[in-house]
């Protein structure tokens, strides 16, 4: 078998499909062929390099050379050149500012890091399962640190200038809410890991907790010497049996190494962890509503004030983070306040991890500085719009988020700019909706989630929510009226300014959005009735083209409530009042006489 | 095992980790051995990564290729599961995306065997710190 | 104290740190509509969930509205109660919970009593815009309650009562969202589950999803069946809460016009059910000291304290929870139920009539008594010793029904010989009255001597667990009282473990005893109704000028003529009765 003295990395034609890097990968090829290096060099299709905007990408190893937006014409300079020359074609090297990135990053083989790993450092490094392998990269240095080293007061003030803040969504300053519970006086204070991830599509709690069990350990320990809690509680989604395997597994570990349970490090300091199972309900991941679910009681939440740090699990002092904010603890204390200040915005430090989801082709999670724009997000790390279709909106922060479109692209994405332009940051939840994505039932999409997962217990949210999404129904099916637009914004606006929990203060977030960014396309399934994306059913007719059709009597044979009429030989109809929509005359039709309109 | 006090321990850990890899029993030394990491996250089981692994595992033996085939967690790269990450002696680490069990035969014969890359690598695109 | 300053619709007051913004707001006369909230002060009973919406307030430089039951004052906080921005809220809120809300009001049993008919009207609710689907459950009679759950407005009130207050744990909400209804676990009927049938659910109901079940019909058939007999008891506490049903103040006496109004029903005869309290306490009284002086001598066989047994939510309470303890509580009785066997024996000897022609209605405070009288233990061949069992609130309907202009009613006395009662049996209505009874009987018969004062000030009064000792010549006996089944669940649980430190132990399952029973006119959260309800009933008390049970000359007679002498084989046999073990009775199914 040959073996090649070289290799030419494309990228992958499926997902750069509009950048044509398929052709050039067979021109890259032809060329090979026609210069007999075939057997010498290899072309390879590779993933998403992370720069479609400059795609086609071709990459030469192993000298490590990259070509940016190269053309199939491009394909005999780059085989002569280079390959029979030994010459680098510098017309097609990137732009001088990114190579200059390139050059000072040196040895690194891509040059574009739009991503960087903080939470997710050890994901799809190390053996989640291997506790010596989570301390050959560092692990329990941190802990170690802050028991031998620093006072309680110092770990917080450390984790306060970091600048750190809750990734479950809110937001909220995490030293702040260490000092809190800290300066609470009570003979028994807890550590709660909200491991409840709900938000469907977001899956960075489970990958961090399957991945880098530890992490979360060690955080929770370094939570307990500062607040002075010896008991550390993992309230996780019984539907994670993996991440559930895998803590337990790095629980065990930890206890076996001393780095769990009596005077850990010699300090006199103690600190154990136990598991709480949730059975699912996506508002448990609302503090108040997560520690009755541990309580054993109805998974609902309650008023706050008093807030978890001082009236939490079992009425005691609870420091409640999530997942991927503890994640964030033990780097902090190993390279410094400042290192993490100095990464993301003004307000809103350090990094986030999203999972990318919907019309996007590089479905996964990803980690970004805070402040990356969406534009970046999207197209340069998503590897952009699958099909290479449209960009039509984009949703961020789970179910309850809003829809954010092409405006909002180069926003830095923040807490304060994502709430300021309608949305949220959320748990990191982004779905991706492109031209084929009927705004409105996009917004009865999600609000068929929160009236589903709605606790019931306050009236909006109970109520409200099913009386949005009926509203949003009857849009769909071409029922709808301009009084209900009216209705849709009143009775969002006051779901949100009177509901208990932020379950209901958010669930209209996605009709509020898409009446804000979206207008003209509920006045269209009002007025108009139609759904310029084709998805609303109610909206659309089957017809049958008269000129096309040639009387096969297929589709009114098929047609299941008898809609369809005409003489055999020629053309046939649909009867609309009668029609149900179903499609099956279309499917059945092998002359495409039938259209939907 | 070691029950860790100070930082020493810690560090001791970190140092012995890097030098020898133990794998049932056997030594290996890292820096003659193809070392494999298979991500095992639940994305990557669900789409057969348990399979890929066991059958590298079964195979590399049979193909009498010192290597060791670890488990991880999820890369990241949910639309190209099943992911592995594969480095070769004295060589940077190359991933792998969208892995099954004939992919996984044609890596070991022609990257593992003879250097030669194919189809499906997944360049990658961050900084980890 | 620490004072905190406020201005609540541009009026600038002060009040305690802690304060809510609704207790605030009424404090310069602002009433900040309310529906799930719920305080009755005194009794330590609060239900505060921030589940309705409905007193959602603006606070300025907050960025959602504020529920003002829930919500403390903080300094310098900025309040609008009637913004155009709460206006609109509040309103939508509403029509919300109506949109989700059967619209039968005309037929319904809380018309005209209703906090959400009485919400609609106040906030001016015209139309429903929001109209939709609507959530709909099993409708569940059980022998006492009617649970109408597409009622329910998920206020909590019923919940908080029967879990926090009662501990009894039959209601609790269920499923989630627009489905979350309150009801037994597995939405069982209330009949399997471990409901005492006190009725402090209804009570707190402020719609009909809650009632009682309705006798008055069977009622008026038997009135009207001319080979009957019908005769009434009415217990110590109606008397005390009926007035406020036609409009009288809380705490009117109303005895007289009662036994007027019960006689223009045709009722052939009216009696009291303090007849039998008065013969409860000879019971009850005789059975604590045959115990005492048992104990007292040594005899390890007999168990202290002695528990008092005249409340039949109480009996469910301990057969169902504590059924380890069946031996403990009293085997008197409960007064309703020693009246019906008298009456069904003794009395229909008199009239000569067979039991079966004699129908005996009670009018109670309560719906637990219409489960008690359907007990198959107090029935002979099928026959109940008590018919029916209407509460105060049937009985006003009755009433109203009848075309009887209550509040002109001449005043007049029970009928002889069972409406003759002492005012022992009077303040059986109240927490805190039955040991007192019980203590002005047994004194006597213990000590031999007269009592000195017949007042014991130091068993009276509203906390939920109170304990005083009564020296009985040189013995001191240890008494303790509870009100609430939460608070006597605490004291139970002393007794199992053997740290009881009492000789007698009162328990009523309504918060404040029978005056606060589940089958009153409803108090709506308004504590000073109970509190002047307990003030009549001891007024009642001072007024009769016999007030120890044994000195009742009907009592002293029944013994002589048909009883022989307290614990007597026929007292035992008419008088006592024995309990269950209800703990495996609950099946799902």
């Amino acid at each position: 078998m040959a073996k090649y003295r070289m290799h030419l990395l494309v990228c992958d034609g499926t997902t750069c499909h509009a950048s044509q890097s398929e052709s050039v990968k067979n021109a890259l090829q032809d060329c090979l062929e026609l210069n007999n290096l075939e057997n010498e060099v290899k072309v390879v299709s590779t993933g998403c390099f992370g720069y479609c905007e400059k795609g086609p990408i071709v990459k030469v190893l192993p000298d490590n050379t990259l070509y940016v937006k190269v053309k199939p014409g491009d394909a005999e300079e780059i085989v002569k050149e280079h390959i029979l020359n030994g010459q680098i074609v510098k017309r097609l090297l990137p732009t001088e500012s990114v190579a200059q990135v390139y050059a000072s990053e040196g040895k690194t083989p891509f040059f574009d890091k739009k991503q960087i790993r903080i939470a997710l450092r050890n994901c799809g490094f190390i053996d989640p399962e291997n506790i010596e392998e989570y301390i050959a990269h560092d692990g329990y240095q941190a802990l170690c640190k802050c028991l031998t080293e620093y006072t309680p007061q110092q770990v917080i003030d450390i984790i306060k200038r970091s600048g750190l803040r809750g990734r479950g969504g809110g937001g909220f300053p995490t030293g702040l809410k260490w000092e809190i519970t800290a300066k609470v006086k009570s003979d028994q204070k807890y550590v709660i890991c909200n491991a409840d991830e709900g938000d469907p599509g977001a899956f960075m709690d489970r990958s961090i907790m399957e991945g880098d069990p530890h992490s979360v350990i060690e955080a929770m320990a370094i939570n307990g010497y500062c607040t002075g809690a010896n008991k550390g509680l993992v309230y996780i989604r019984a539907e994670y049996p993996l991440a559930v395997k895998r803590l337990k597994v790095a629980i065990d570990q930890a206890r076996a190494y001393g780095l769990l349970g009596k005077n850990i490090f010699n300090s006199g300091f103690d600190f154990d962890i136990e598991l709480r199972y949730g059975a699912g309900a996506f508002v448990c991941g609302e503090e108040t509503a997560l520690i009755h679910s541990m309580e054993g009681k109805r998974g609902e939440p309650t008023f706050k004030p008093p807030f978890p740090s001082e009236h939490g699990y079992l009425g005691k002092p609870s420091n409640v983070n999530n997942v991927e904010t503890y994640a964030n603890v033990p780097v902090i204390i190993n390279k410094g306040a400042d290192w993490f200040a100095s990464i993301g915005t003004e307000k809103s430090k350090g990094s986030k991890v999203f999972a990318l989801a919907g019309k996007i082709n590089n479905v996964g999670l990803i980690e970004v500085p805070m402040g990356t724009t969406l534009r970046d997000v999207i197209f340069k790390i998503g590897g952009g719009i699958k099909g290479g279709k449209e960009f039509k909106a984009v949703q961020t922060g789970g179910p309850s988020g809003g829809c954010l479109t092409s405006h909002h692209l180069d926003t830095p994405i923040d807490y304060d700019n994502l709430i300021a332009a309608g949305s949220m940051m959320g748990s990191g939840g982004m779905i991706v909706m492109d031209e084929d994505d009927c705004m409105v039932s996009i917004a009865k999409f999600y609000l068929g989630f929160t009236v589903d997962e709605s606790c019931g217990k306050c009236s909006p949210c109970r109520i409200g929510n099913k009386r949005l999404y009926e509203i949003l129904d009857k849009i769909t099916k071409g029922e709808g009226t301009m009084e209900d637009l009216t209705k849709l914004r009143n009775l969002s606006e006051v779901i949100k300014d009177t509901s208990l929990c932020g379950l209901g203060q958010t669930s209209p977030n996605p009709v509020l959005s898409t009446l804000d960014n979206f207008w003209e396309e509920y006045v269209e399934h009002v007025v108009d009735k139609k759904c310029r994306a084709g998805s609303c059913k109610g909206l659309m007719k089957y017809i049958i083209d008269a000129e096309a059709c040639t009387g096969c009597t297929a589709c009114a044979r098929a047609c299941p409530v008898n809609a369809i009429s005409g003489e055999r030989k020629g053309p046939h109809f649909i009867n609309q009042e009668i029609c149900i929509k179903c499609g099956t005359c279309m499917e059945k039709c092998k002359f495409n006489a039938v259209l939907l309109q | 095992m070691v029950h860790v006090k100070t930082i020493e321990d810690l560090k001791k850990i970190k140092e012995e980790f890097g030098k020898r890899i133990q794998v049932s029993g056997k030594n290996f030394d890292p820096e003659k051995v193809v070392q494999i990491k298979v991500g095992l996250g639940t994305s990557g089981i669900a789409s057969g990564a348990k399979e890929v692994m066991n059958f590298l595992r079964d195979e590399l033996e049979k193909r009498n290729i010192e290597a060791l085939v670890t488990q991880t967690g999820d890369m990241g790269y949910s639309y190209a599961e099943p992911t592995i990450e594969v480095k070769l002696p004295g060589q940077p680490a190359v991933v792998f995306g969208k892995v099954n069990i004939k992919k996984a035969d044609e890596i070991i014969e022609r990257y593992i065997k003879n250097g030669e890359l194919i189809d499906g690598i997944l360049p990658t695109n961050y900084m980890t710190i | 104290m620490e004072l905190v300053k406020l201005t609540i619709d541009k009026k600038t007051l002060e009040v305690e740190r802690g304060t809510s913004i609704l207790n605030a707001a009424r404090k310069v006369g602002i009433e900040i509509p309310t529906l799930c909230y719920l305080n009755l002060d005194g009794l330590n009973i609060e239900n505060k969930p921030g589940g309705c919406r409905i007193c959602v307030v603006e606070v300025e430089g907050r960025r959602n509205l504020a529920p003002a039951c829930a919500t403390e004052v903080t300094q310098g906080m900025v309040v609008k109660t009637n913004s155009t921005r709460v206006l609109n809220a509040r309103r939508t809120v509403m029509e919300l919970i109506l949109s989700d809300h059967p619209f039968d009001c005309l037929v319904c049993p809380k018309s005209g009593n209703c906090e959400l008919q009485s919400l609609a009207h106040r906030l001016g609710i015209r139309d429903i815009p929001y109209q939709g689907e609507q959530s709909t459950y099993r409708k569940d009679t059980s022998p006492s309650i009617i649970r109408d759950v597409d009622k329910c407005i998920l206020c909590r009130r019923c919940e908080m009562m029967c879990n926090e207050i009662q501990t009894v744990g039959a209601l609790s909400a269920i499923n989630r969202g627009f489905m979350a209804v309150i009801a037994p676990a597995f939405e069982m009927n209330l009949e399997k589950s471990p409901c005492t049938y006190c009725g402090q659910c209804v009570a707190v109901c402020p719609t009909g999803a809650l009632t009682e079940v309705d006798h008055t019909r069977q009622v008026i058939t038997a009135l009207a069946d001319p080979t009957k007999t019908v005769i009434v008891q009415t217990a110590p506490a109606v008397r005390a809460a009926l007035g406020e049903e036609f409009g009288l103040e809380p705490g009117t006496l109303v005895t007289g016009k009662m036994v007027s109004a019960l006689r223009e029903l045709g009722f052939d005869y009216v009696f009291d059910t303090d007849f039998g309290a008065d013969l409860t306490i000879m019971e009850e009284g005789t059975e604590l000291l045959d115990r005492l002086t048992k104990y007292l001598g040594g005899d390890r066989n007999v168990r202290l304290p002695i528990l008092t047994s005249c409340c039949p939510a109480w009996v469910n309470f301990f057969e169902h929870n504590f059924p380890e303890l069946k031996d403990v509580p009293s085997t008197a009785r409960s007064p309703q139920q020693m009246f019906g066997a008298i009456a069904k024996t003794y009395f229909a000897n008199q009239l000569g009539i067979d039991r079966k022609n004699l129908v005996v209605v009670s009018i109670m405070p309560c719906l637990a008594k219409k489960y008690e009288c359907q007990r198959t233990e107090f029935s002979t061949d099928g026959n109940p010793d008590v018919d029916f069992s209407l509460s105060t609130r049937e009985l006003a309907n009755f009433i109203k029904l009848a075309n009887i202009d209550f509040g002109a009613l001449p005043e007049s006395d029970f009928d002889r010989p069972l409406g003759e009662s002492t005012g022992a049996a009077v303040i059986f209505g109240t927490t805190g009255g039955v040991i007192e009874a019980a203590v002005r009987t047994a004194y006597e018969l213990y000590t031999k001597k007269p009592l000195a004062k017949v007042d014991f000030e130091e068993l009276r009064g509203l906390e939920g667990i109170r304990a005083a000792n009564v020296d009985f010549d040189g013995l001191e006996l240890r008494i303790g009282i509870a009100h609430g089944l939460g608070n006597a669940r605490k004291l139970l649980e002393e007794v199992r473990d053997g740290k009881s430190q009492y000789h007698a132990i009162e328990i009523m399952a309504c918060p404040g005893g029978c005056i606060g029973g589940g089958g009153q006119p409803l108090h709506h959260g308004d504590a000073s109704i109970l509190k002047a309800r307990q003030k009549a009933i001891y007024m009642e008390d001072q007024n009769k000028t016999i007030r120890k049970s044994h000195e009742n000359p009907y009592i002293i007679q029944l013994y002589k003529e048909f009883l022989g002498h307290p614990l007597s084989e026929k007292a035992h046999h008419l008088l006592h009765t024995h309990y269950f073990d209800k703990s495996t009775q609950i099946v799902i199914e």
